[in-house]
């Protein structure tokens, strides 16, 4: 185990994050308050309670989660494509160091960078609207589940990326529909029965009513399979990353 | 500057009598890449502790696959390569922390800074980290003022400066300079030559990649020269040099010549096909190359020139003589 290069590449890739510091994590926090604004405040005010609180509060996990996802999928593939939009990856890929290493350091990197910032939008919204959270051990192990599995998918994306539109392409055509369409800002239970059958099909329904069960106890699903799904989703990255380093997908050819 | 006894000039690789002093073996690589272009065909080569070998080569030879695939870049479809005694494939970890490699494009985070950017390179390399070999190394290369600016604000020769210095940063045993010279101008090309020395007198074994033939002959123990994935020859660099040396001076008449007259058969003259031109070839590293009293001479005997021309094989000219020689 090279856990010096581990050490390195985390590091580096935090000094990145924190040499950006400004449109790493101001731009993401102001735009959730601007969600906030808008649908807890303004247009919220007007909203019955949904499972027992208030529209403001119902919203914040799926709001936690919209900007965890979006952040994990583009700090971890712009990590990887970066380096190999600039010939950095010769060097990764010429030094004493396992794939598994390669995706540690990149992966951790960016899953901590998504971590941080989805903290600062939970102390953000408690600003704005009165927040509990009945399973705090489970909230944090659901954010932390998905800041790393959807780290894992961005390094998928990064490396399968030839130019930065694909690069921008997946988190804006897959990503931020899949989220809208999880129930972020609503639970599955409000859509016509139709509808309730084909969510179920988003793997982010999941995720966000396993962390909104974490808030309040409720969720569209029930917890366990919540977590199964996540465990899934994790499960085909890793298979998906072991292939590309074995194969040498887009990187060593 | 040699200071490695060379055992064996024409020494290719031969499988069953591998170099015992080789650092480096490789034994029938080839390389296939995808879409069906062979960039390596059954390449063996030993590289020698301590030496500097030049690789020469025309753009697309395959110089740089068979670094790529020395330093695990890219995987080889055939044959093995050892280096200080370990696969480069099954021990990678062994064999990469022997190695540091000094990539031909320039590739740098460009808003990083030298220092984070070269301590960055160590920890890769599985080095735990040590300010005091940094400072080492970016002193060598001229860069220690320069630590902390941002790897964008420096100019072109003190970014290849700066891939150095990321390469040495894990003090490896053996260093690849994949055209180090490349656009680089004659100023930073003598630093990097005394770097190179300064490091094969710590005993660094340096493989170097390059276009120009004066600087496999400044630097280079032994040269290597590779054209379409072949590795066509390695020799000893004094002796290829003696074979490739030679110069001509193409010298055109106003009136076309029959045979060479008595008065200039003591030069190596040759006459062009059509008669109107005299072709004299000599050594320009010999000292006294003839051309006054050839001149003299060609005044005497009363012929009228109307152009002169020099001429020195082109890296091109030498490969199709080698290949040549070869067949």
């Amino acid at each position: 185990m090279n856990i010096h290069a581990i050490k390195a590449i985390y590091l580096f890739e935090m000094s990145r994050t924190f040499r950006t510091l400004l449109q790493s994590v101001v731009s993401p926090v102001l735009s959730t308050s601007l969600y906030f604004v808008v649908f807890g405040a303004a247009i919220g005010s007007r909203f019955a309670e949904v499972e027992g609180v208030s529209y403001g509060t119902f919203i914040v996990p799926g709001l936690i989660m919209l900007t965890v996802l979006t952040q994990s999928v583009s700090n971890a593939s712009f990590g990887i494509y970066f380096p190999r939009f600039i010939g950095t990856i010769q060097e990764i890929l010429s030094a004493p160091i396992s794939s598994i290493e390669i995706v540690v350091g990149y992966v951790g990197a960016a899953a901590t960078k998504s971590f941080i910032i989805g903290i600062i939008i939970l102390l953000t919204a408690n600003l704005f609207v009165p927040l509990r959270i009945d399973h705090p051990v489970w909230m944090l192990g659901f954010l932390v589940l998905t800041c790393i599995s959807f780290s894992l998918f961005g390094f998928i994306i990064g490396v399968w990326a030839q130019n930065f539109e694909q690069l921008q392409l997946v988190p804006l055509l897959v990503i931020t529909p899949l989220v809208f369409l999880g129930g972020s800002f609503y639970s599955i239970n409000m859509l016509p029965p139709l509808w309730q059958n084909i969510t179920l099909f988003n793997p982010v329904v999941y995720l966000i009513s396993g962390f909104r069960w974490s808030f309040f106890s409720e969720g569209d699903v029930s917890v366990e399979l919540s977590l199964a799904m996540v465990a899934l989703f994790l499960a085909v990255c890793l298979g998906t990353i072991m292939w590309i380093f074995k194969t040498g997908y887009r990187i060593r050819n | 500057m040699n200071t490695i006894p060379l055992k064996h000039d024409t020494d290719t690789g031969d499988p069953l009598h591998p170099g015992a002093d080789a650092i480096c073996s490789i034994r029938d690589v080839s390389k296939t890449y995808d879409g069906g272009a062979v960039a390596l065909e059954a390449v063996s080569l030993d590289i020698r502790k301590g030496e500097i070998l030049a690789l020469l080569g025309p753009n697309g030879a395959g110089k740089t696959t068979l670094i790529s695939i020395i330093c695990g870049i890219v995987n080889p479809s055939g044959g093995t390569v050892t280096v200080g005694g370990h696969d480069v494939v099954r021990d990678y970890r062994q064999t990469r922390s022997l190695i540091g490699l000094v990539p031909q494009e320039i590739n740098l985070e460009p808003f990083e800074t030298v220092n984070n950017t070269v301590t960055f390179s160590r920890g890769l390399f599985g080095k735990p980290r040590d300010p005091a070999t940094i400072e080492k190394v970016l002193k060598r290369l001229s860069l220690w003022d320069k630590r902390d600016s941002q790897i964008v604000t420096l100019s072109g020769g003190m970014k290849r400066r700066v891939l150095i210095a990321k390469a040495l940063s894990h003090e490896p045993r053996v260093l690849f300079l994949d055209e180090p010279t490349a656009g680089v101008d004659v100023e930073l090309r003598k630093d990097m030559w005394e770097i190179v020395s300064a490091l094969q007198a710590d005993g660094v074994t340096i493989i170097l990649t390059t276009h120009y033939i004066e600087e496999a002959e400044a630097i280079a123990d032994r040269v290597g020269v590779i054209d379409k994935g072949r590795l066509m020859l390695v020799e000893d660099k004094v002796t290829l040099m003696q074979r490739l040396g030679t110069k001509q001076i193409r010298i055109e008449l106003q009136d076309p010549l029959g045979s060479i007259p008595e008065a200039l058969s003591q030069y190596e003259l040759e006459i062009d096909g059509s008669g109107n031109a005299l072709i004299y070839t000599y050594d320009p590293t010999g000292g006294r190359t003839g051309i006054t009293s050839l001149f003299t001479d060609l005044k005497s005997a009363g012929l009228v020139l109307c152009d002169v021309q020099t001429h020195q094989s082109s890296l091109e000219e030498i490969f199709v003589d080698l290949i040549k020689g070869q067949t």
